[in-house]
């Protein structure tokens, strides 16, 4: 079904306090921020912000102190633990910085991880990863192990990874960070064009303004808050 | 997901491979020191096991182990004779005379004299001549290890001589008879003539060797042999394991042996158990984003622990490996004869392996628990 435009996640009033007995950092100081399914939301601001805060905040990986976090109409900080584990591993996918491959695994089944967490047959999972692979234009390096990935390569598998269990929430943080220039609007590129689909959503964090253009909508965030939302034209930007 | 944790295992075969080593090394040297621990430790009762056709041993109440005898009076084995449950009981001398080649080479040894009657004791397994040449005058049986010690490196040969104390002895059997504590020759000969080869003493007399008759347990006489005669009585067994007591409390053997197995068991811990640590350490960014994608703590935790077993398990079959074969290697030669694995040692060094493997495990496992998965977002 065709949910484009429609909320994927919601934030209302979002605080994350971090520490205690004196020593407390506000990391996010009343968060209301959107992102909508078949859009790609860029969350940007200066280090330190609390992007990365609001990003672990709204995949469950952080407990909010206060407010409300709502991804596909549900709220899966109030789910148990393992519903929790079991929320994140069915909805969303996930673009690290770092890539974070396992470095004992071919590009093919670092891809396939997420399918084998959820328990599908191991030769099943990779022959889906290596059908996403093709797809994503690294067919010729399936049976790579990352070592001899560049790292734009190793970011492409990792939007495999992210991709494979065809969750409706994609996070990347910083996924350009670590590549060049020409490299990370290659990565962006895919991304753009790969993971924005109508029945999902996809946030990238990032401070990196050369690939801005990309985005549907920026949220600015600066001192734990979100500044700016803008909605942008990208046919005017491209 | 156990895929996973085996070739995350197995991708960095240094660290791999040094894992595996290190089990393996501290199971060898476990393995290796228990058993010649307990060889060394069976061998101060070998003499006692040799004796098969006995399973009571009378003794003075102040003998405490084999080698320790006081003698006991001539008539003392008549006085266990009339023990109501005796079905036999014969006299047996033990004596340390100094054994001489007519080369001038010369040891001191473990000489049992036997019944001359009845040669009670004497070994059955004859690997040169025969035991009943022993009746004939002058005769000994000498072990393997006591010969090739007096006649270095010539073949066996009986009907030779040697002299003990000034008497002429001539050997008309060689057996193999079982390593005693000390690498000393193990003479058998008749009683009459092992308490000439030692010189006459007023008593003489080491043990009385008895066998119960049927339906009476050797526990149950050595009771009444007690009660009825205040002499000591021992079965075979409890008289082996006075024997590897006694060592164990007046020797330093143990202390030795303990700080060499404690040794290894400390390092093996610390070096398998540190690299196991660094491992899991080392992969803890991959745990975190495993633990992001939604694997949850428990399945990673089995990981860990599929992964200390493999480790353990390889390393501990290779390390038994090495022992055995060590073990199969010293075998053959006359110092280190008996001393073997023992199944119990391999138990039990599986058991301090598993718990070096549970402890490194636990570590990482505690590690792995902790970890925010939020962690992986920081680059």
């Amino acid at each position: 079904m065709d949910q484009t435009n429609s909320l994927a996640v919601s934030t209302r009033t979002l605080r994350k306090r971090f520490g205690g007995n004196g020593a407390t950092v506000d990391a996010l100081r009343g968060v209301d921020f959107e992102a909508r399914y078949g859009e790609l939301t860029f969350i940007v601001g200066p280090s330190g912000c609390g992007k990365t805060t609001l990003l672990s905040v709204i995949t469950g990986l952080l407990d909010p102190t206060e407010g409300e976090v709502a991804l596909f109409g549900e709220q899966p900080h109030l789910l148990s633990p393992n519903q929790q584990i079991e929320f994140r591993r069915r909805n969303l996918g996930f673009v690290f910085q770092q890539y974070n491959l396992l470095p004992a695994l071919t590009a093919s089944e670092n891809a396939a991880v997420p399918l084998i967490a959820a328990g599908m047959k191991w030769s099943e999972a990779v022959d889906r990863a290596n059908a996403l692979l093709d797809h994503l234009g690294l067919g010729h390096r399936r049976d790579s192990l990352p070592k001899k990935l560049s790292g734009g390569e190793q970011q492409r598998v990792a939007i495999a990874r992210a991709l494979v269990h065809e969750p409706r929430l994609v996070v990347c943080d910083e996924p350009t960070a670590a590549l060049d220039h020409a490299t990370g609007e290659k990565v962006m590129e895919l991304l753009s064009a790969k993971a924005v689909h109508p029945d999902r959503a996809v946030i990238v964090v990032t401070h990196d303004s050369r690939v801005f253009h990309y985005a549907d909508v920026i949220a600015e965030m600066d001192d734990g808050r979100i500044k700016k939302n803008e909605r942008m034209h990208k046919e005017v930007l491209v | 997901m156990n895929n996973i944790a085996l070739r995350m295992l197995t991708g960095d075969r240094a660290k791999y491979l040094g894992l595996i080593f290190a089990i393996a090394f501290c199971t060898f040297l476990l393995e290796n020191q228990t058993s010649i621990f307990a060889g060394i430790l069976r061998r101060t009762g070998s003499q006692i096991l040799d004796v098969t056709d006995a399973e009571v041993w009378v003794m003075d109440p102040r003998t405490e182990y084999f080698e320790q005898t006081k003698a006991l009076k001539d008539t003392d084995v008549n006085r266990v004779r009339g023990v109501d449950g005796v079905a036999w009981a014969v006299r047996l001398f033990k004596g340390n005379p100094v054994a001489r080649t007519p080369d001038g080479k010369f040891a001191a040894s473990f000489c049992l004299g036997l019944d001359d009657a009845t040669l009670t004791g004497v070994p059955r397994t004859m690997l040169l001549g025969s035991w009943e040449r022993l009746r004939e005058p002058d005769a000994i049986v000498i072990d393997k290890a006591g010969y090739v010690l007096l006649f270095p490196d010539e073949p066996l040969r009986i009907d030779r001589t040697l002299e003990i104390n000034d008497h002429k002895a001539v050997i008309v059997g060689i057996s193999d008879a079982s390593a005693p504590f000390l690498s000393w020759p193990v003479i058998h000969t008749r009683y009459s003539q092992a308490v000439n080869f030692v010189g006459r003493e007023r008593t003489q007399l080491s043990y009385v060797i008895a066998r119960p008759s049927s339906g009476v347990s050797a526990q149950e006489l050595t009771r009444r042999i007690q009660a009825q005669t205040g002499l000591r009585a021992r079965t075979t067994d409890e008289f082996r394991w006075d024997c590897i007591r006694y060592y164990l409390k007046n020797t330093g053997i143990p202390i030795n042996f303990g700080i060499t197995i404690g040794i290894a068991l400390i390092v093996g811990t610390v070096v398998a158990g540190q690299t196991f640590y660094l491992f899991t350490l080392e992969n803890l960014k991959q745990f975190g984003a495993l633990k992001a994608i939604g694997v949850s703590n428990w399945r990673l935790t089995r990981m860990v622990i599929l992964q200390a077993l493999t480790v353990g398990g390889i390393g501990f079959s290779l390390g038994t490996g090495m022992a055995a074969l060590f073990f199969e290697i010293t075998l053959q030669k006359i110092a280190t004869r008996g001393l073997v694995l023992m199944w119990q040692n391999v138990l039990l060094t599986l058991g301090c392996i598993f718990l070096v493997i549970i402890i490194a495990s636990l570590l990482s496992i505690r590690r792995v628990i902790v970890l925010e998965p939020a962690e992986v977002f920081r680059g």
